[in-house]
């Protein structure tokens, strides 16, 4: 999940660019946007970066002789639904019919793929910004190509082009006429790909906003048919079981596997960079072997502090002054000082891991051209690209990328230094490249891989005056950051890493005196974006802070946010909607508490109401209502199903999850009885409400996250009177 | 060698006995429908039927099969099975989809075993089944529109 602080790098960023200039720029872009019909050369999904020019043809849109439709995504599908979100772009304008299409994932084409949301500079898929880059870019591919199959159609038939008209993938004139897509697409190919083509206006949309469209791809999703990088098979593959340091740092010193070697199915066993991996016929060959293996590690580089000394470290750090500001307003310390009455707290997040249900894997396969192609979740092509091609020493255009839908992904699958990629070529190398290799991580290898949602410590202070305004803020934020050390560190800017304080830095509340400070610290746990990124901890401590002082003051939570938000009307609207389908104010069944929150994140704005009991010191959520802001809606109800999905990520986080470093450096968690998600019985009733907007569109794979947690703190600190400042809800209710 | 009866079809499995059902089913047999989790029976993905009951594949050992037999989410069929996809489908409940395998077979299971569940049957019967995308929501709208249609 990159953060939006790439928009910064950028200012040629698009998010804001209107849909002509970007017509005008992508003519300028000299055949970078091209629609490929017919007679594409034969290729698997990602083939394009073999070659080094952008392909002509196919960069976007295939229509085979039987009329099937292929969309080629420059967005990557974990779940979140960006594939059917951009077939819904392009159908639009494209009028194919909708169980004819199908989408891949694509790269090697950066002025194809590039992320435009990002500047156009990296191909990748983060920061809810699929829509973004997406919506213009993938109508005006639909709309050139159907403007591409009428010219050849009327060329064809002999008649005016606009006598012809397009329904469910057939082209039919008065005369009668008809062609389907497919029967026309070789035709259409040879037509001039237009420099300018008209998308329809926002009122005759007929897929975008709908809520009745279907997911294409649900169905292989029920009958086990939906293949997954694990489902990968080649001939002759071999499948490498890992075994990584069990502390951070660490490197192998010698290992013994004579044992192992002379098992069944065992083909062999090797020291890569980042561990020893046992390759085996099959998983079970190889994993059978595994605990045969004894490894000595090299641990004179590793982390050795336990989470407990590492946040113990942090809050005296917290306490002190920040090394660096990233917002101040006004004069927090005078006001502070000056307050009739001031409140404070120190908050504590743990690690968390992203623990997806498909364990990390990667397939990587070198063949006698000298290209090297790798199956698996490329969520970063371009950088994966690189960091494969500088393993096996060849270019990165040799590099093949065969990008997967994975079995969830929530960041994990986007790592800077693209750790399971990474593995699977450094393995096919090691055994010399005699067979396709796959790497299939455990659940174990998975949580303790690393790549957390970093620990953080926050202290608030806040400062009321005799009226029972918020009149000082002061904020102080002591972690990890997640870009230093990575190909994004150029995006820390003056000692801020905007991933350690958005949702923070931009406090939307009107609060004259107002200072928000950050402290970064060195740790050997390698740290990872996680669904939401900063905003999984920062929307926490402002909005269940913000309750706090709304206590101190004596005002109600939803006045005492609406007062203070009259500059940010999306804000108010999402949380104006949330309370009054949730029914604040109104009296609750005994035992029953509200809590709200807002937060805005990636330029979506999202406000859920938690309804909670607390009974012998454990929680239960029994209903929530959530409201959203993403501007002009492409799927009604991929949006519904996000939040709703965000809303029980985020939960689960809060009530539950931690992950936990020993005293002596090592991962305390391994598997799900550990580490423990959210389970159904666990799951409140809930709904979702959209707010209509024209807009542009924004996304939703994140935003439902970070206002789920403070919304239960605030109903549970309602039924408790405490304020829950120790993550996860049930370490916190015991301190 | 031992043999298994997979969705109605014999195989000979080149495997030894302690080999979880999960493996000896995915890269022996070559079904891929069933998936790998946690390896621990805690999250369910790898869910087949052993002779119609739910079970957990990766703590399912071959040596154990004999006589026994194995449904995979390829294998599943008739009015229950072919309602749960088509809900699923019609709601759009899978997000990534990788748990789904698991909970088709658990909510067939469900519906099978007990035709009107309430909220509390459902939460019971499916909360060994994972799902980190959070579709719970609509896994249980769907078990109870797929228990409407069933009855209709």
């Amino acid at each position: 999940m990159l953060p939006r602080i790439i928009e910064h790098l950028a200012p040629a960023a698009s998010v804001k660019t209107s849909r002509r200039a970007f017509l005008v720029a992508s003519a300028a872009a000299a055949g970078a946007f091209v629609i490929g019909f017919g007679a594409v050369p034969a290729r698997a999904a990602g083939g394009a970066a073999v070659s080094a020019a952008p392909a002509p043809f196919d960069a976007y849109i295939r229509i085979a002789a039987d009329g099937s439709v292929t969309i080629l995504s420059s967005q990557f599908d974990m779940g979140q639904g960006s594939y059917h979100g951009l077939a819904t772009l392009v159908n639009e304008e494209l009028g194919a019919a909708w169980d004819h299409i199908t989408v891949e994932g694509a790269t090697g084409d950066l002025k194809a793929y590039g992320n435009i949301a990002w500047g156009g500079a990296v191909q990748g898929t983060g920061g809810s910004s699929s829509m973004t880059t997406s919506f213009d870019r993938y109508r005006q591919a639909g709309a050139a190509a159907r403007m591409m199959l009428i010219d050849a159609a009327a060329k064809d038939w002999g008649v005016s082009a606009a006598e012809i008209s397009v329904k469910d993938g057939r082209l039919t004139h008065a005369s009668g006429k008809s062609a389907g897509f497919g029967d026309m697409a070789a035709k259409a190919a040879q037509m001039p790909v237009p420099k300018d083509v008209a998308l329809k206006a926002r009122q005759d949309w007929t897929l975008i906003g709908n809520g009745d469209l279907r997911r294409y791809d649900s169905r292989a999703k029920t009958d086990g048919t939906h293949p997954f990088t694990i489902d990968v098979k080649l001939p002759g593959m071999l499948t490498a079981v890992m075994i990584h340091p069990p502390k951070f740092g660490a490197v192998v010193k010698s290992f013994d596997a004579a044992k192992a070697k002379a098992m069944k199915g065992v083909v062999d066993v090797v020291a890569t960079p980042r561990g020893v991996a046992v390759v085996g016929e099959h998983m079970w060959a190889a994993l059978a072997a595994r605990d045969a293996v004894t490894v000595t590690w090299d641990e004179s580089k590793a982390e050795t502090r336990g989470s407990a000394a590492i946040l113990a470290e942090y809050e005296k750090q917290a306490a002190g002054k920040p090394q660096a500001a990233a917002r101040n307003d006004g004069d927090a310390d005078k006001a502070m000082a000056d307050a009739a009455k001031t409140v404070e707290a120190t908050f504590r997040f743990p690690y968390l891991a992203h623990a997806a249900m498909e364990p990390l894997n990667a397939v990587a396969r070198m063949n006698k051209d000298g290209s090297l192609e790798i199956w698996g979740g490329h969520q970063i092509p371009g950088i994966y690209q690189g960091i494969a091609a500088g393993i096996a020493g060849i270019k990165p255009e040799q590099v093949v990328l065969h990008i997967m839908k994975t079995g969830g992904g929530f960041g994990r699958r986007a790592t800077p230094d693209g750790d399971v990629v990474a593995e699977a070529v450094m393995v096919a190398k090691a055994i010399g490249y005699k067979a396709p290799v796959k790497v299939q991580w455990t659940r174990e290898n998975d949580m303790r891989g690393g790549r957390y949602r970093p620990a953080y410590v926050h202290r608030l202070k806040a400062g009321i005056d005799a009226s029972g305004k918020l009149v000082a803020w002061d904020h102080h934020i002591v972690g990890q950051s997640i870009v230093a050390g990575t190909p994004f560190q150029g995006l820390i800017q003056n000692g801020i890493d905007q991933t350690s304080v958005e949702g923070a830095s931009n406090l939307p509340y009107a609060v004259p005196n107002l200072h928000v400070g950050l402290t970064t610290t060195e740790v050997g746990v390698p740290p990872l974006w996680w669904r939401a990124v900063g905003s999984t901890h920062t929307a926490y401590a402002t909005e269940v802070f913000l309750d706090q002082a709304a206590a101190a003051a004596g005002v109600d939570p939803l006045a005492f946010r609406l007062a203070m938000l009259t500059g940010h009307p999306r804000h108010a609207a999402v949380l104006k909607l949330a309370a009054e389908k949730a029914g604040w104010g109104k009296k609750l069944p005994q035992g029953r508490f509200m809590g709200l929150a807002v937060h805005e994140s990636f330029h979506t704005y999202v406000a859920h109401v938690a309804e909670v009991s607390v009974k012998d010191g454990e929680v239960r959520v029994h209903r929530v209502v959530a409201a959203v802001d993403c501007g002009t809606v492409v799927n009604p109800d991929v949006v519904k199903a996000q939040i709703e999905g965000g809303t029980g990520f985020g939960l689960g986080a809060i009530l539950a999850e931690e992950l936990t470093l020993g005293a002596d450096g090592t991962v305390e968690q391994g598997n799900y009885d550990t580490y423990t998600p959210l389970r159904i019985s666990a799951m409140p009733k809930m709904e979702v409400h959209i707010v209509a907007s024209n807009a542009p569109p924004t996304g939703v794979g994140e935003p439902g996250v970070p206002s789920i947690g403070p919304a239960v703190a605030n109903a549970v600190a309602r039924a408790t009177g405490k304020w829950i400042t120790t993550l996860p809800l049930t370490r916190g209710m015991q301190s | 060698m031992p043999k298994l009866n997979i969705n109605g079809v014999d195989h000979q499995v080149d495997a030894p006995d302690d080999m979880p059902l999960l493996w000896a089913i995915r890269d022996l047999v070559g079904l891929t429908g069933t998936k790998f989790g946690c390896g621990q029976a805690l999250c369910g993905a790898c869910t087949v039927f052993l002779d119609g009951q739910p079970s957990r594949s990766c703590q399912t050992f071959v040596g154990d099969l004999a006589g026994v037999k194995v449904t995979t989410i390829e294998g599943a069929q008739g009015k229950v099975a072919d309602t749960v996809r088509q809900v699923w489908t019609d709601m759009d409940v899978p997000q990534c989809g990788y748990c789904q395998s698991g909970q088709v077979l658990a909510a067939v299971a469900l519906l099978t075993e007990t035709p009107k569940p309430t909220d509390d049957d459902i939460d019971a019967a499916m909360d060994g089944n994972l799902c980190r995308c959070a579709t719970y929501h609509r896994i249980r709208a769907g078990i109870h529109e797929a228990a409407r249609r069933l009855e209709a």
